[in-house]
């Protein structure tokens, strides 16, 4: 059993190290013709990019993909640099007919999106050549890899039950060196996902056949990022099914978890685009997701007939109804821990780090400042994204809505939920989004801290104050705290995971909806001493 | 201003300075030897075990203390004068207190083995006791097996400790049947198949006769008293009980015997002398309970009772109905009221086990009445508010077995035996009771 599971270590760390290595394979260039077809592709009204391009990329050099992603992005830098001068230039001549004729021709884009779509026909090599092959060595190795390091666990870990054995004595889920290379990883993974897409560009053609096998389209990095979360939380859903295996509430909410994040969050939305319908995640609530509100998504809904209408009223619905709803009758972990797609990856391959979450009365201040701000962020941002779109005025006081979206998309949408969000987990816990950023949790956490059915019950007198709730409790909840004190746990940042309750080992803690009287019930002498005392101190 | 000095920061000492703070801006002064914080006992295990930091097992932060005003001492006390209210420390110090609590819990118990005090053998107890271990057992190239002498809930925790690291462990309990003055014979045969089962070697029946040391006075190995047999081993965990940890109290004046003597207000012979949680002894046993509970909600409603006293409203410890907890490997157990391990006359028992051997309740009722009495439950989770209530209002073991799903505490979607059960009880005493559906309101009313 050992051997197995050593033997996949090993061939999950060589398939990992092939992917990584992928990066820096192929070559990338462009023939004529291939340019051509491009530039006729992209309508670019400049009239210099094309022999720019042309001299950056029609060669028969061998580019690597940061050569060619240099000379690519200098290309069109250049294009826009030579309108600039005109610009420049008819602005000193104040020759204003001609100076606002330049702007037309500049092309807008994020350079590194711009080399991206180029690079994605640039390339020759490995990745897009022997596609299936450079397959199985990345995504296969590391699968197969993977499982053979996680199934053994049935026998390794011995019965059923809680088996947090060594888990701070594991130098990769303490802290320790490995938990630091696993969050260098993340970091620079999504860094290169969000700013540098062409940088992993030959990823991108690894999953070319199974884009194109679901939504017709060849892939872009987006898909490439979904292919991938939903690989990660299959194969880390089946580490919780093993790890989990005697408990029924962690089975299911993985399991529904897993269904989610691959037929909503995945194939639906790709499947929606092969029918010539918007990209759309039906699960998906503002304000995660935060751009539903947007003027061109809601321009593109309203384009897309009666599908798009259906889909404005569903998203608005989900927001104003049955998210609430749900939660006052279930909690928020109706959400968070069975449907959502960040849940999801939290739960999954974030499970191995929960125990990282800082417990500390100073990190649940800090949460609470953030994570409103967030949220009156997204709610302010929504107000002037409705009121660029409803008036057709570009700004609201003088700020521009674009601006506003585009520091939400950079600072939260990939630095905070990407970046940091996913990349922390070895270092502060699986969560760091969900606890602090997330602003659907914030008002999910209203309600479920005000108006709702969901508890978690102490059981008694019980506790022992051990404090293997709190540490396991990934929100950072010092669920002990409650505990020991006989009292309910009713906090609005609870997800209701059911990780505390279940590693309990005194049975305290129970998740469950009831009657909203006496959920929250605050004592000081607990069950088991004197009747008259407890009166006494519990009524004061 | 009343100074209030409590010697211990366990459960006890500490309940009883969060409780006298939150009564009144008395003086308050905590002193321990063993730790500056306070930190749950309980999770020593899980330390070990690397389920938890020692941080971890700290319930309040650094800052709560200051915050509270509850000064924190790290001294060992020495020797008490009642006369002049003067503690003396160790290192030579003292203090002076208006009123005092003993609060000093228990050390392990050891029998006069030879070879008790070599290097390697150690008990469970203090956070010294830990890091003896980390020393002695950080893994099974050091230690290459270890014996554990002492059949109760801290030698099975022990032996599960050294069991997390794959070090062969070899448990020898004197009784025919794990922890058996105790657990009745059911839950009992269900414990020694989960310690079996779960590769630790264990041996009933079975007594120490000595510990042997090799020439660096280590130990080397045990002689098994029975079979004269020697098992070479690296280190041996002393479990077979606790004793209160109160020699220096000896010649204080205060009232001794196997604790400190305390009346129901918890008070000993010396005036404004208090003693609670482990290191406290009643002169005779409170209902059915023993004079020494060392258990850890005794010292917590001690705690919480004699803040009561010390803030003026003289309260008598008055403790509920019994109940306890332990988790046993991998199987969790609860009992609430009295299951006795021997029926006694007017009872009768009701044994329900699951196919599986890993689960099982077990009910006492009265023969005639059909009290109530009391119940253990393995693998099963059940409600404590539940049956404290049950025990309040003298409720029948018809009533309890109609109710058992509002009883239930296990997560939600777990598999549920009830039905399984009412029906092994009705076929067994022919009676026809029914199974009603959990109600939200009956868990809810208050009594
Ligand atoms: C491994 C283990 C597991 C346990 N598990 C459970 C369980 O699951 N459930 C349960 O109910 N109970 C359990 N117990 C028992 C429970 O921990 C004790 O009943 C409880 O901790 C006693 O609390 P206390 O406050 O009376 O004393 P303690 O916690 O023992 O605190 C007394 C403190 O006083 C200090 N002290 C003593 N003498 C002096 C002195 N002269 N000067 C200065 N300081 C001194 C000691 O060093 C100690 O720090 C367990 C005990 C152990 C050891
Ligand atoms: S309190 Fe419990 S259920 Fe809620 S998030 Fe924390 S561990 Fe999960
Ligand atoms: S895990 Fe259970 S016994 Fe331990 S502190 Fe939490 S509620 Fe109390």
């Amino acid at each position: 059993m050992k051997a197995i599971k050593q033997t996949g270590l090993v061939l999950f760390l060589l398939g990992l190290a092939i992917f990584i290595g992928t990066i820096f394979t192929g070559s990338f260039s462009l023939k004529q013709a291939e340019l051509d077809t491009f530039l006729k592709e992209q309508n670019y009204k400049s009239e210099v990019i094309g022999e720019a391009l042309q001299k950056a990329v029609v060669t028969t050099n061998d580019l690597n993909i940061f050569q060619f992603s240099n000379a690519v992005r200098n290309a069109y830098a250049a294009s826009n640099n030579h309108y600039d001068n005109l610009i420049k230039k008819y602005d000193a001549e104040k020759n204003w007919d001609e100076k606002g004729k330049q702007f037309q021709y500049k092309i807008s884009g994020k350079p590194h999106s711009l080399s991206f779509s180029l690079a994605k026909s640039a390339g020759k090599g490995p990745a897009p050549d022997s596609t299936g092959l450079m397959w199985f060595l990345t995504f296969g190795l590391a699968i197969i890899g993977a499982l053979m390091y996680i199934v053994p666990d049935v026998i390794l870990l011995g019965k059923p039950g809680i088996k947090n054995n060594g888990v701070f004595l594991n130098a990769a889920t303490n802290r320790g060196w490995i938990g630091w290379f696993a969050f260098i990883f993340l970091v620079t993974f999504y860094i290169l996902l969000y700013f540098f897409p062409d940088y992993i560009v030959n990823w991108v053609y690894l999953v070319d056949p199974i884009s194109k096998s679901i939504s017709g389209n060849p892939a872009s990095q987006w898909f490439l990022y979904g292919f991938l979360y939903c690989t990660v939380m299959s194969v880390m859903a089946v580490r919780m099914y093993i790890k989990y295996r005697h408990n029924k509430y962690q089975i299911l909410r993985t399991t529904s978890v897993l269904f989610f994040q691959i037929v909503f969050a995945f194939l639906i939305p790709e499947i929606l685009v092969r029918f010539e319908k918007p990209w759309y995640d039906f699960k998906n609530a503002f304000p995660l997701d935060y751009d539903f509100f947007f003027k061109w998504n809601l321009e593109e809904l309203l384009a897309s007939g009666a599908f798009g209408l259906f889909i404005l009223v569903w998203g608005v619905v989900l927001t104003i109804i049955v998210v609430p709803v749900m939660v006052y009758f279930f909690g928020k972990r109706w959400y968070c821990s069975w449907v959502c797609g960040c849940g999801g990856l939290a739960e999954t391959l974030g499970d191995p780090y929960r125990q990282l979450s800082s417990k500390t009365l100073l990190s649940w201040r800090v949460e609470r400042i953030i994570i409103h701000s967030v949220l009156i962020f997204v709610l302010v941002m929504t107000g002037f994204a409705l009121y660029t779109f409803f008036s057709g005025e570009g700004q609201v006081l003088g700020i521009k809505t674009q601006t506003i979206q585009d520091i939400y998309g950079f600072l939260i949408g990939s630095i905070f939920a990407g970046v940091i969000g996913t990349g922390f987990y070895p270092i502060f816990g699986n969560r760091v989004w969900c606890r602090f950023g997330c602003p659907l949790a914030a008002y999910l956490g209203f309600v479920q801290r005000f108006k709702s059915r969901f508890r978690i019950t102490t059981n008694g007198g019980q506790c022992i104050s051990c404090g293997n709730c709190s540490t396991y409790c990934e929100q950072g909840i010092d669920v002990r705290a409650y505990a020991q004190k006989g009292e309910n746990i009713v906090r609005s940042s609870c997800v209701g995971c059911g990780v505390c309750s279940a590693v309990c080992p005194r049975g305290v803690l129970k998740l469950e909806n009831g009657p909203e009287e006496g959920r929250i019930n605050p004592t000081d002498v607990l069950l088991g001493n004197d009747v008259d005392l407890m009166d006494l101190v519990n009524k004061k | 201003m009343e100074h209030i000095v409590i010697i211990g920061n366990g459960i006890s000492g500490v309940t009883a300075a969060r409780h006298i703070r939150k009564l009144s801006d008395k003086k308050i002064t905590i002193i321990s030897s063993e730790t500056e914080y306070f930190f749950s006992r309980t999770a020593l295990m899980y330390v070990y075990m690397g389920h938890m930091t020692f941080e971890h097992t700290q319930p309040y932060e650094n800052w709560f203390w200051k915050k509270n005003r509850i000064e924190l001492k790290k001294a060992f006390v020495k020797t008490v004068e009642t006369e002049n209210k003067t503690l003396h420390f160790a290192d030579g110090d003292s203090l002076t207190y208006d009123k005092l609590i003993i609060a000093t819990g228990s050390k392990p118990n050891k029998f006069g083995w030879p070879g008790q005090d070599l290097d390697g053998v150690m008990g469970m107890y203090h956070k010294q006791d830990l890091e003896n271990l980390e020393k002695y057992a950080p893994n099974n190239k050091v230690c290459k097996r270890a014996v554990i002498v002492g059949g109760g809930l801290i030698g099975i925790e022990m032996a599960e400790m050294l069991h997390s690291r794959h070090i062969p462990v070899t448990f020898l309990v004197r009784e025919n049947s794990f922890w058996n003055g105790v657990l009745p014979e059911g839950e009992s045969n269900m414990i020694n198949r989960e310690i079996l089962s779960s590769g630790i070697d264990l041996r009933l029946s079975t007594n120490l006769k000595e510990i042997v040391a090799d020439e660096n006075g280590n130990v080397k190995s045990v002689i098994i008293d029975e079979t004269g047999e020697e098992l070479p081993c690296n280190v041996v965990g002393l479990t077979a009980g606790v004793a209160p940890n109160i020699d220096f109290l000896r010649d204080s004046g205060i009232e001794i015997g196997r604790g400190v003597k305390v009346n129901r207000y918890l008070e000993t012979n010396v005036e404004d002398v208090y003693a609670i949680g482990d290191c406290a002894e009643q002169h005779e046993g409170i209902d059915q309970r023993r004079p020494i509970e060392a258990v850890w909600y005794t010292g917590r409603m001690m705690g919480e009772t004699l803040a009561q006293t010390i803030c003026d409203n003289k309260t008598q410890y008055k403790p509920g109905h019994w109940f306890n907890s332990a988790k046993f490997i991998d199987i969790e157990y609860q009992t609430y009221g009295w299951v006795w391990a021997q029926a006694k006359d007017h009872e009768s028992r009701f044994y329900w086990e699951h196919e599986d051997g890993k689960k099982c309740i077990h009910i006492n009722y009265d023969k005639t009445t059909r009290e109530f009495i009391g119940i253990n439950n393995f693998g099963i989770r059940m409600r404590h508010e539940f049956f404290d209530k049950v025990l309040n209002e003298k409720r029948t073991v018809d009533y309890v077995l109609e109710h058992l799903a509002d009883a239930n505490f296990d997560p939600e979607f777990y598999k549920l035996h009830e039905k399984e059960i009412v029906a092994k009880f009705n076929q067994e005493n022919n009676t026809n009771i029914q199974l009603k559906k959990k109600s939200w309101k009956r868990i809810f009313s208050k009594a």
